[in-house]
């Protein structure tokens, strides 16, 4: 998996890439939590376009993300799932509760 | 019931091995007859099962052994359904306790228990049982009747 973040405006975007498991989701649920808790920035947006397969410990830290975003009144949102990563989300019944759009300009619109 | 192997892996409970069976599996499931969707959901199986053992039974030391078998096991029941996928996992972590094998219920928003779900959903067949000092779970994934090859 390969992480990075842009700022457009008062908005965190991380850019993900390839497979989100046990290997490395420690790394994605610091990183979101760091901009979420401790940047409290306003909206902080997942692209998971590239991401190809998210495991449990994925989505552990993806449900991490929205419980601290929702602590600090912020919003949270996943956008462009693959069929896998949609899914699993769907498997444990968590799709519904994220925000999700099918793409960054969605993601991003007012 | 017949048992033909099909791959046999030994491997260390190091997770950047994780990558490596994924590759494996969707490999191995779609050459079984799997279709897109079953291949994904076998895969997601033995990489939880994998997952659950390096956290839970090995509590994340990376150079414990992990045995991998699978094979094709012959389907005796009559034409409800194909052939098996079996997948055997065996650990030498300490003896896990089947109550905690339940995985949580779904109605919580919460982080973590969700392997154990993932595994059942995906699953036809799935056995845990702890014989000479190591941990055996067995998976088996059943082929259409209509997709057997």
């Amino acid at each position: 998996m390969q992480i990075s973040a842009r700022r457009i405006d008062k908005i965190t975007i991380f850019d993900v890439s390839g497979d989100i498991d046990l290997a490395n989701s420690p790394e994605l649920r610091k990183a979101l939590l760091k901009e979420i808790k401790e940047s409290r920035t306003p909206r902080v947006v997942m692209n998971l376009v590239k991401v190809r397969y998210i495991d449990s410990s994925g989505v552990a830290s993806l449900v991490e993300g929205l419980k601290a975003s929702r602590d600090a009144g912020t919003r949270f949102i996943l956008f462009g799932l693959s069929p896998a990563a949609r899914e699993v989300l769907q498997l444990s019944r968590l799709l519904k509760i994220f925000e999700v759009y099918d793409n960054e300009e969605q993601a991003l619109a007012p | 019931m017949s048992r033909d192997v099909l791959l046999k892996l030994e491997l260390r409970s190091d997770p950047s091995m994780l990558c490596v069976v994924r590759g494996a599996m969707e490999r191995l499931t779609e050459a079984f007859g799997f279709s897109a969707a079953e291949c994904r959901s076998v895969t997601r199986a033995v990489d939880e099962a994998l997952t659950n053992i390096m956290r839970h039974a090995y509590r994340g030391q990376l150079d414990r052994p992990i045995e991998m078998f699978c094979g094709r096991v012959a389907n005796q029941t009559g034409g409800e359904r194909g052939d098996g996928f079996e997948v055997l996992l065996s650990d030498e972590g300490p003896a896990v306790d089947p109550a905690k094998l339940r995985g949580r219920a779904l109605d919580e928003i919460k982080p973590g228990g969700l392997g154990l779900h993932f595994i059942r959903q995906s699953m036809d067949v799935v056995e845990f049982k702890r014989a000479n000092g190591k941990n055996h779970l067995r998976l088996i994934k059943y082929l259409p009747p209509a997709k057997q090859s």
